[in-house]
């Protein structure tokens, strides 16, 4: 019984570590899917994470919060978008500036409204999400194996786990299902073709854009107001990397988004227990070996050792419309 | 057809984009409620001021030329390398490791075979990534930012478990003997009578940093190699009819460019800490961009930005010790420069050959 919690507790807090990740996936999933590359998902994720948590401190509304991180966000993608979309230029390079001007933005930022040394006050109460108990878990706690599983790993999570969890399935809906996701597919795949239709490559890029900037300004948001209480600086650490990792691995597609980042999500549960690896395969794994874990895997799936990874065709190049 | 000018192109734009990026940054500045131009002049006297001031800008010049190298040769083979600074990390392996097994007898000497040793270590780890894109088409980009990590992690374990020295608790190599330490400016000028400060950690690295521009420079204008790569960078399906191996050229100048962010390690390790510690790189393979982008990929250009960025850098420090601006200001100096002079080029070039055209225009009719 006691294993069995420990594995609980250990997908707990997997749970946890994946949501960021899954959120900024899926954020790249609609972005990369139309054809723009996002290496700045880090920098939405930390500007969203900063603005979140300040304004949660300062209002004591961790919605308030949550709305001003998106906007964050926003503001980067609308960057991006304008960098990438409207003038062209080369999308890698914008993703980068994005990473730097939110990294450097938010310790400035910060430092000048709060000066506590580029963290924010540590949110309590209302200004963070805090967990959400479901219906009958207490009651059905002592019911064998299924009562543990759903007091300890499903209920007890904040909205934002639900939420992020909830997207999968409408992702894979939005993008398989409707015109609009047809059309999102297909601006990634051969925009001219999407161009002779009559559709706005731009509108539709654009829209793509402002998807990834919304759920990045989420998935930052959770970092700060639910999964530590305040900003510090450089909280996202490479988080938004391992979500680019991520979507490489799951080839762009969401419901594998959804194992990717739980895998992802494994490995950083693990590193904080190396006694549980230790009884399960009878052997010590350096910690730096299981950090290094998912960029690993993601370099040999990229490599097409294991099952090849194609991007969509038209992505990272900038639409001309006169070719 | 030229629309522009050549002064126009290779000056014009990049100073327009760079105005830009200053008055955003000190947009910035007094938005978080202090005087830019108030800033700018601590920055000046801190970094330019004084011997001392310079002998940080220039130690971190150095840095930035090695990686603003290594970012521009990839850069005209058409490849973005993102992994400088996994490759500066390993090249501080490299040069840690010549430097604490090998008993050499002089500097000299040890700074030529830690050159080597930074470079190979460099090289080697640009190698896997040109590697998987020639032969696997992994895109360079996503698989040299997956590197910069493993290189964290796999230096994290190699000082926490192989290097540290018995019985310290610091997660860095044992410090270097003596006979290897690189002699500083102080050193250098003070035989020719110059009184340059003690304490700048600016030293002989500088001067290999400046002959590796002119290396650079030889080899991308007057070399066969660097014609090919040229060509590749500007056209891959001509540079192949015209004979040019995709595979070689791939391998050949990002194993060039790491080489060269590897090498950087013979300033930060061996010529100022003296020792391998955990992050010596600090964001220099990423300034690196930055340095290449606004140097436009020319090595006199990468030159002037690695001072001028070495500038921010001692500047931004001095602003952090006596104002309430942190360091984090230059990282958005940063971001800026990136994003006018890379990403948002169109932005000001458009209008500028807008500008050209009807000037011609007028002029013929």
């Amino acid at each position: 019984m006691d294993a069995y919690l420990t594995i609980l507790q250990l997908l707990d807090s997997t749970v946890r570590l994946a949501t960021p990740l899954l959120l900024a996936c899926l954020a790249g999933l609609y972005s990369e899917r139309a054809g723009i590359f996002d290496i700045g998902l880090e920098g939405k994720m930390l500007a969203a994470a900063f603005f979140s948590a300040a304004v949660a401190a300062v209002t004591g509304s961790v919605w308030v919060g949550l709305l001003a991180g998106i906007a964050a966000s926003l503001v980067l993608s609308a960057i991006h978008g304008i960098a990438s979309i409207t003038f062209r230029g080369n999308q890698l390079i914008s993703g980068v500036a994005i990473n730097f001007l939110a990294a450097g933005l938010t310790v400035l930022v910060a430092q000048a409204w709060f000066r506590q040394g580029g963290r924010t006050p540590s949110l309590f109460g209302k200004g963070r999400f805090e967990p959400i108990t479901l219906p009958f878990a207490e009651s059905l706690q002592s019911v064998p194996i299924i009562g543990p599983l759903y007091y300890e790993l499903i209920s007890g999570h904040s909205i934002l786990v639900y939420l992020a969890f909830a997207a999968v399935p409408f992702t894979w809906w939005l993008l398989f299902r409707t015109r609009f996701g047809l059309r999102l597919r297909a601006v990634g795949e051969n925009p001219a073709a999407v161009d002779t239709a009559g559709v706005s490559v731009v509108g539709l890029r654009f829209a793509a854009v402002g998807i990834c900037g919304v759920l990045c300004g989420i998935a930052g948001a959770y970092l700060s107001t639910a999964l530590q209480a305040g900003f510090v600086k450089d909280m996202s650490a490479g988080r938004g990397f391992i979500a680019l990792a991520a979507l490489i691995f799951a080839k762009w597609r969401p419901w594998h988004a959804l194992y990717a980042t739980l895998l992802f999500g494994l490995f950083g549960a693990l590193e904080t227990r190396p006694d549980v690896i230790e009884a399960v395969i009878g052997m010590k794994v350096q910690g730096q070996l299981l950090s290094a874990l998912p960029y690993i895997m993601t370099v040999i799936i990229l490599a097409g050792f294991v099952g090849k990874a194609i991007p969509p065709r038209a992505g990272g190049e900038p639409y001309v419309k006169e070719r | 057809m030229e629309v522009m000018p050549k002064w126009a192109e290779v000056i014009l734009v990049p100073l327009i984009s760079l105005l830009l990026a200053a008055i955003l940054s000190a947009l910035v500045i007094l938005a978080i409620g202090e005087d830019p131009i108030a800033a700018v002049k601590m920055m000046v006297t801190g970094a330019l001021g004084s011997t001392y001031g310079w002998g940080y800008t220039l130690y971190y010049a150095t840095n930035f030329m090695f990686t603003g190298l290594a970012v521009s040769v990839a850069f005209h083979a058409r490849m973005f390398n993102i992994g400088g600074e996994g490759q500066a990390a390993l090249g501080g392996l490299g040069v840690a490791l010549a430097c604490l097994y090998i008993p050499w007898p002089h500097w000299s000497l040890a700074l030529v075979g830690a050159a080597v040793a930074g470079g190979l270590f460099g090289a080697a780890w640009a190698a896997i990534p040109a590697w998987l894109q020639a032969r696997r088409g992994s895109h360079i980009v996503i698989t040299t930012i997956m590197f910069n990590f493993i290189a964290a992690s796999l230096l994290n374990y190699v000082l926490v478990n192989l290097l540290r020295p018995k019985g310290s608790q610091d997660p860095a190599s044992a410090r270097f003997v003596d006979t290897v330490n690189l002699p500083t400016l102080h050193d250098m000028l003070a035989p020719i009578g110059i009184n340059f400060s003690k304490s700048g950690p600016a030293n002989v690295s500088l001067l290999i940093a400046i002959a590796a521009c002119v290396f650079v420079w030889f080899l991308i204008w007057r070399t066969r190699l660097g014609y090919e790569i040229r060509s590749f960078g500007n056209s891959e399906s001509a540079a192949r009819y015209a004979g040019i191996r995709p595979f070689k050229i791939i391998m050949v100048s990002m194993m060039i460019s790491g080489a060269l962010a590897g090498m950087m390690a013979i300033n930060n390790v061996m010529g100022e800490a003296e020792r391998l510690v955990m992050n010596s790189v600090e964001g220099a393979g990423f300034i690196g961009i930055a340095v290449a982008l606004m140097g436009r990929s020319h090595p006199f250009g990468v030159f002037i930005a690695a001072i001028l960025f070495g500038f921010l850098y001692q500047g931004g420090a001095e602003l952090a010790l006596w104002t309430s601006i942190p360091r984090e200001l230059i990282v958005v100096i940063q971001a800026l420069v990136i994003l006018f002079t890379g990403a948002l080029d169109n932005m000001v070039r458009m209008p500028l050959e807008r500008i050209f055209l009807s000037l011609r225009n007028r002029k013929e009719g």
